[in-house]
């Protein structure tokens, strides 16, 4: 034991004099370019990292090839670890339990608020921010921000303003991709008519529907309305909601649009619906983001061809860009944390990933020209030119009791609108009851 | 189990400090003279007590003392959190659900059980039955929530469950012609839906040919006998067309025969006056239909629901109306086989000639069953059915798994709420700790029984 112990320390002093020591080497290339800090060889030589993130399968495989340039690069050995589907679950007994992992990917922007506020993250340091400012807009800083102060880089973006369907049912029913939404009603009562139903709802993932509303609402409300929302600055009772919701239940009230009715529909979850579209092909439409593409794919239909999209159609004056994504934050003092994080906000680190599929870049020195396919590269090419027009996920900025757990807050309302989409007033104000408690 | 902890413990303490005994402490202190001193029954308790003390005392006296206070855990709330409980509406649904369990599943499990055993001792198969009954403990509770999300889901092609039932159904009455299938609606439409049937809007004159457009037929219901539609030539007779208004890729115009459309043949048409049936046709190949020998007049013609009866898909299981039955129902499956094997041991050990004396006495199986069998097996029912209770009151994963999200309000049990408030997304370990502490209240009256149970026969 006393063995041991005395090897501890011995350990823990080889890495404080290793840090020491690299400490000018770092510092000094920062100093003269800015865009990579690490440039001087292995500087991070036998510092262990831990990185955790709800990503599995493939995504996991690409982070980890991005990962592990980065080990390359500085010599740190790095280690992925895996939290679920539901990151807060995983990560809140680490942080109380006083061991959390070096470097987390948080999925909403609510959480770095959240654990801002326990004090479980670092934040940032000049190095990285600097990082941030020279290869993102002012909105993204401001997302990873809390209390004036930036914690967090977000370091992959998912483009959710789009509608994708399958082209053979389009070509049918003789439609044409809407542009607005009294187009796309109209389109689906068309294709409705011809035999087939024309949204596969996924009711069972409340988020998909958090996402519907949120574009509906960006484009009849605006996006100052939108933001006023996010932050529960006017309530839910507001008419703006109204509206969206009515809206909404244009598409979902009508029993021939939505596949397999709602008491299907609310028991269908998220690959599943998109699996009846492009698989089973009983229905013509799934409302969901570009990652539709991965399934799509596996269930045979070639993306592009019979796997189409369109931009979300305007319900209103604004023609909705709404995006979701990971933010990564650091949980320990390390100086690999801090590295990382820079490696991850730059240019660098952006076209590793990029150049992998199933990755969209928020950060706006990467050029589209990385992506592996022209349609990951239109959609690149929508988040750079749509700029500060930009909103990020409602449901993400919210409290995570609101915006993010099953059977609660808005996923629960919006489930029980789907089940009866007459009902706007009384879904309004149990989402204001919900957002009361959340927001307490 | 603390309780056998600090009955020797208080003693030994006494026995430290005073030396002198008094007289009620007499009669324990000659027993404990037989056994090891003091000293070394301290040291061979105190592992157990340790770790009892870390992993059981210390935990609920956290838990607590946490409950009282406020989700960051700073600001002191006082009964706050139970407040909550018991006021929120969705910890109601909770707490009622819990409820139904409580009452429903531990009586079926232990009657279940009953009857498997008291029917096993009379087959010939006994150890194979058993076997097979008792299976389902041998997969984890996980793994039984995902065999019964599949058995329950909704598609009777996926779904054991559907599949049944819709078999059975369609032996009586199987979906007919064009389900699904609806008139083309619309202010410039002839026809409209009624009740199910499509009926046109305004009277038709015999010998004016009468257009009824039908939209939204699925591909594959489409009868591959179907022609192009062809519009009635007009006549003396009442006659007219039913056809899918839809030309495939569109540009076909609404409400008109166009030349791709197609007829939907064998398709009932009534003809109706004055709310009595007065002729029933049935359309061609090409849609077309006639009325042989209609006196002249005014008909309202009808396409009657059976034409669209839509098939049968059985039941939602896993909607808000059925899902605690239905998870209670794996519940069932995977735990009568227990309640089986302990309640046959008990049977085993039944004395039979008393049985046997109840049976040359006349009784008749049913009175031995009732009078006999079952006052002898009580204290093993009992058991059986007290530890059921308590698993129902902490069950978890198979309602995590078997609800599918939209409907995991409506299925919620206090231990899920539990996880979800703390953990799972909530971040409220104050009230998660107040939902721990009201499920332990709930389960200490159980455990306290269980315990004095196997104390009385331990004596």
């Amino acid at each position: 034991m006393q063995k041991a112990r005395a090897a501890a320390v011995l350990a823990g002093l080889a890495v404080a004099v290793a840090a020491c020591g690299n400490a000018p080497t770092t510092t000094q290339p920062a100093a003269s370019g800015s865009a990579s800090a690490t440039t001087a060889g292995k500087t991070l030589q036998g510092v262990k990292l831990e990185v955790a993130a709800k990503w599995t399968g493939e995504e996991q495989k690409n982070f980890e090839q991005v990962l592990k340039a980065f080990s390359d690069k500085t010599g740190a050995t790095v280690t992925y670890a895996s939290t679920g589907e539901d990151t807060g679950a995983y990560l809140g007994p680490r942080i109380q339990g006083g061991s959390p992992p070096d470097v987390a990917i948080l999925p909403q922007p609510g959480l770095v608020q959240q654990y801002a506020k326990q004090n479980a993250l670092k934040p940032l340091t000049d190095e990285v921010t600097k990082e941030i400012d020279t290869n993102y807009t002012p909105y993204w800083k401001e997302l990873g921000s809390a209390d004036g102060k930036s914690y967090g880089v977000l370091i992959k973006a998912a483009h959710k303003s789009l509608i994708w369907y399958r082209s053979q049912a389009f070509d049918d029913a003789g439609v044409q991709a809407p542009t607005n939404w009294d187009e796309l009603v109209k389109a689906s009562q068309t294709i409705a008519d011809s035999g087939t139903a024309p949204f596969s709802f996924c009711g069972a993932s409340g988020w998909t529907l958090t996402d519907l509303f949120e574009n509906v609402y960006l484009s009849t409300a605006g996006p100052e309305n939108y933001d006023k929302l996010s932050k529960h600055e006017i309530p839910w009772t507001d008419p703006s909601v109204a509206t969206a919701l009515e809206k909404i239940a244009q598409i979902a009230g009508k029993k021939e649009f939505v596949l397999d009715g709602s008491s299907g529909a609310l028991q269908t979850d998220f690959p599943t619906c998109v699996t009846k579209v492009f698989g089973q092909k009983k229905a013509a439409m799934v409302i969901e983001a570009d990652f539709v593409a991965t399934q799509a794919t596996q269930d045979g239909a070639k993306v592009g061809e019979e796997a189409k999209y369109f931009p979300f159609p305007k319900a209103g004056d604004t023609a909705p860009v709404v995006l979701g994504g990971d933010v990564a934050v650091a949980m320990k003092d390390s100086p690999g944390a801090m590295a990382l994080l820079q490696f991850l906000a730059s240019k660098e680190g952006g076209e590793i990933w990029a150049k992998l599929p199933g990755y969209l870049s928020p950060n706006k020195n990467v050029s589209p020209d990385n992506y592996p396919d022209p349609l990951t590269k239109a959609l690149g090419q929508t988040i750079i030119s749509a700029g500060d027009a930009v909103r990020y996920d409602m449901s993400d900025l919210a409290p995570s009791a609101f915006g993010g757990t099953d059977g609660k807050g808005e996923w629960k309302v919006l489930q029980d609108f789907l089940r009866t989409p007459t009902d706007v007033k009384g879904a309004q104000s149990k989402l204001e009851d919900e957002a009361k408690k959340a927001w307490k | 189990m603390t309780e056998r902890l600090d009955g020797p413990q208080a003693p030994l303490e006494d026995d430290t400090s005073g030396g002198s005994a008094s007289g009620p402490d007499e009669t324990p202190r000659k027993q404990r003279l037989i056994g090891p001193s003091p000293t070394v029954a301290l040291v061979f308790l105190l592992p157990a007590a340790v770790l009892l003390g870390i992993w059981v005392v210390y935990p609920i006296v956290y838990s607590i003392f946490r409950s009282l206070f406020d989700a960051a855990g700073s600001g002191f709330v006082g009964l706050g959190n139970y407040m909550t409980i018991f006021t929120d509406p969705s910890m109601l649904t909770t707490i009622r659900n819990n409820l139904i369990w409580v009452v429903v599943a531990p009586i079926i499990v232990t009657t279940l059980g009953l009857i498997f055993a008291v029917l096993t001792e009379r087959i010939k198969w006994a150890t194979a039955f058993k076997l097979i009954v008792f299976m389902p403990m041998a997969v984890s509770l996980m793994a039984a929530g995902v065999i019964f999300r599949l058995v329950y889901d909704e598609d009777p092609d996926k779904g054991v469950a559907n599949a049944v039932l819709t078999t059975i159904h369609d032996t009586f009455s199987s979906s007919q012609g064009y389900p699904e299938a609806r008139p083309r609606e619309g202010d410039q439409s002839a026809v409209a839906a009624d009740k199910g049937a499509v009926v046109t809007k305004q009277p038709v004159q015999v010998g004016q040919p009468v257009l009824i457009p039908i939209v939204g037929i699925k591909p594959q219901i489409m009868p591959s006998d179907a022609q192009p539609a062809k519009a009635a030539p007009p006549g003396n007779d009442l006659s007219g067309t039913v056809w899918f208004d839809f030309t495939a890729g569109g540009g076909g115009k609404n409400g008109a025969v166009d030349a791709s459309e197609k007829g939907l043949p064998g398709m009932t048409v009534e003809a109706v006056k004055d709310g009595t049936v007065a002729g029933t046709a049935t359309t061609a190949d090409d849609g077309t239909f006639r009325f042989d020998g209609l006196p002249a007049g005014s008909y309202v013609v009808r396409l009657p629901q059976s034409n669209f009866q839509a098939a049968y898909h059985g039941l939602t299981w896993l909607g808000p109306t059925l899902i605690t039955p239905a998870i209670i129902g794996a519940f069932i499956w995977v735990w009568a086989g227990f309640a089986m094997v302990l309640i046959a041991a008990g049977l085993a050990a039944i004395p039979r000639d008393s049985l046997e004396a109840a049976r040359i006495d006349g009784a008749t199986e049913w009175q031995v069953f009732r009078r006999i069998t079952v006052p002898l097996l009580s204290p093993v029912l009992l058991v059986v059915f007290v530890t059921m209770i308590i698993n129902t009151l902490k069950v978890f994963d198979l309602v995590f798994i078997i609800a599918p999200p939209s409907v995991q309000p409506q299925s919620n049990v206090v231990a899920l709420e539990m996880w979800r408030v703390s953990f799972g997304g909530g971040n409220n370990q104050g009230l998660g700790s107040a939902l721990a502490i009201f499920l332990l209240i709930l389960v200490l009256p159980f455990m306290i029984m269980n315990i004095r149970r196997f104390r009385r026969e331990d004596t």
